[in-house]
């Protein structure tokens, strides 16, 4: 697959944020990104483990925030 | 009532010719799908219908409404029955704000999906023992009471540690406490019973502490004994774990089978591809959306959704089956499509309440069905979809049976 044909998200890198203080625990961002998102030990919360997602990961950080039922994944 | 809201469609439809596929028919339909219509309740109050995947995704979300039973103008389907303190003790289903995010942060770790992975052996072994009750059962057999049932209780039974030999007892009152037609003095009758008994339970676990490594005893530890949380709030969150955590699994698994093996081809692909197991669930949770009569909230400040300005104190009911089947998300939503990428469905919920047993659930669903399929790779259903009784008055939609031969 050539640059050019690639989908557009997979090419740029998107920063990530998250609010623990609104986060719900419910991991739908661990089963949608893996790489990117994991669950703190502690208490179930969101932890970042990367705050510039791997390059590739960009649609599937912005389809784990879409599917966070909290609101607590902001991409920019 | 005013003689306008008489006129008002009831809300919720009971219809048993509808069959255990389609949350309503196409006459309900007309009557329903809106996006935001109102609605009358049995109790003779009115709500506001929201059935639109992107007016449910944002009424869940935002803060304005409440979960909170006990609030003016909540939507209820009965009266509530007179409740004494105790008996809400503990309940984060219908808490808001700060209230239920402390208890609901108590468990989140449990149910995080590394926690989840953790137990899959469990899963595994449950599954297993499972199919050969099934195995020795028949054929034929009810494949809801040797498999569908017993597989999800005696998981949450093992991680609550709760001893499953009392299933008879908390299934045939889990039952009771979801069916709408129930008289309130009988639900808080039995709500009393299974409180008594998980009461029981955990004095029990409090007065021989032995270290053991089950949820409530974990909690009675690291919660209950430094004072952080009080046994009455303990007893309503084990409750609520322990019926969530059957009732819900079991129907599913039992319209899932009678779904899959409709078509040969579709229930080959557990057998045959179980890469793919992992995203037919996603579909079957769309499909099927078992929380059929839909999820309640009120108003607390004055809102717009979906064009409608819904007032503080109004009621309003979110229907997440018919979210589900919204053709602005789902292509033909009304197919069930194995092949479907179905991450967008709502079946469990959306917002801070959104089930925290989730991963759990999966785990569960596709461990089974997929053990199902390669144990009984020629099971069939020997009736009929109309010929199953459907289970129209629950809140938690299901199958009382389902005959199956191999």
């Amino acid at each position: 697959m050539t640059a050019a044909d690639r989908p557009v998200g997979e090419k740029r890198t998107v920063r990530v944020e998250v609010d623990r203080d609104a986060c719900c625990g419910s991991g739908n961002c661990v089963l949608t990104a893996p790489e990117v998102f994991t669950q703190d030990d502690a208490d179930g919360l969101v932890l970042l483990l990367a705050a510039a997602p791997p390059v590739g990961n960009a649609e599937l950080v912005r389809r784990a925030a879409d599917l966070c039922p909290a609101g607590a994944i902001r991409v920019v | 009532m005013s003689a306008v809201e008489a006129e008002l469609p009831l809300w919720p439809p009971v219809n048993p010719t509808r069959g255990p596929f389609a949350p309503l028919d196409e006459a309900e339909r007309q009557r329903y799908v809106g996006p935001v219509r109102r609605v009358r309740l049995p109790t003779g109050a009115a709500a506001w219908l929201v059935t639109r995947h992107a007016d449910v995704r944002r009424l869940l979300r935002h803060p304005a409404f409440s979960s909170d039973v006990n609030r003016p103008g909540f939507p209820l389907l009965r009266p509530l029955p007179p409740r004494l303190a105790e008996d809400n003790k503990g309940g984060f289903l219908q808490m808001d704000g700060a209230e239920h995010a402390r208890l609901r942060r108590m468990l989140t770790a449990e149910f995080m999906i590394k926690n989840v992975r953790r137990i899959e052996p469990l899963i595994d072994r449950t599954v297993e023992e499972s199919l050969d009750a099934l195995a020795a059962a028949g054929p034929p057999a009810d494949l809801v009471s040797t498999f569908a049932l017993p597989l999800p209780s005696m998981v949450i039974c093992h991680l609550l540690g709760v001893p499953y030999a009392d299933h008879d007892f908390f299934q045939t009152r889990s039952r009771t406490l979801l069916d709408r037609g129930m008289p309130p003095e009988r639900i808080q009758h039995d709500v009393g019973e299974l409180r008594a008994y998980l009461r029981a339970l955990i004095d029990a676990k409090r007065a021989r502490p032995d270290g053991s490594d089950d949820l409530l005893g974990r909690l009675i530890r690291e919660r209950v004994e430094p004072g952080e949380l009080d046994v009455g709030e303990l007893v309503g969150m084990a409750l609520l774990l322990l019926i969530a955590g059957h009732e819900t699994t079991a129907n599913m698994i039992g319209l899932s089978v009678l779904l899959l093996t409709r078509e040969p081809g579709r229930y080959a692909i557990l057998r045959d591809d179980p890469d793919r197991t992992a995203d037919l669930v996603e579909e079957l949770l769309r499909y099927l959306s078992i929380v059929r009569t839909g999820l309640f909230r009120v108003a607390t400040e004055d809102v717009e959704i979906g064009g409608r300005a819904i007032r503080a104190g109004e009621g309003v009911i979110v229907l997440i089956a018919l979210a589900n089947r919204d053709e602005e998300v789902f292509d033909d939503p009304d197919r069930f499509d194995p092949y479907r990428q179905a991450h967008q469905q709502v079946a469990f919920g959306f917002g801070v309440h959104q089930c925290i047993g989730q991963p759990l659930a999966r785990a569960e669903l596709r461990i089974a069905l997929a053990a199902l399929a390669r144990r009984f790779p020629d099971l069939r259903v020997t009736a009929a979809p109309e010929e199953l009784t459907t289970r129209d008055n629950s809140v938690v939609f299901g199958l009382d049976a389902l005959p199956v031969t191999w």
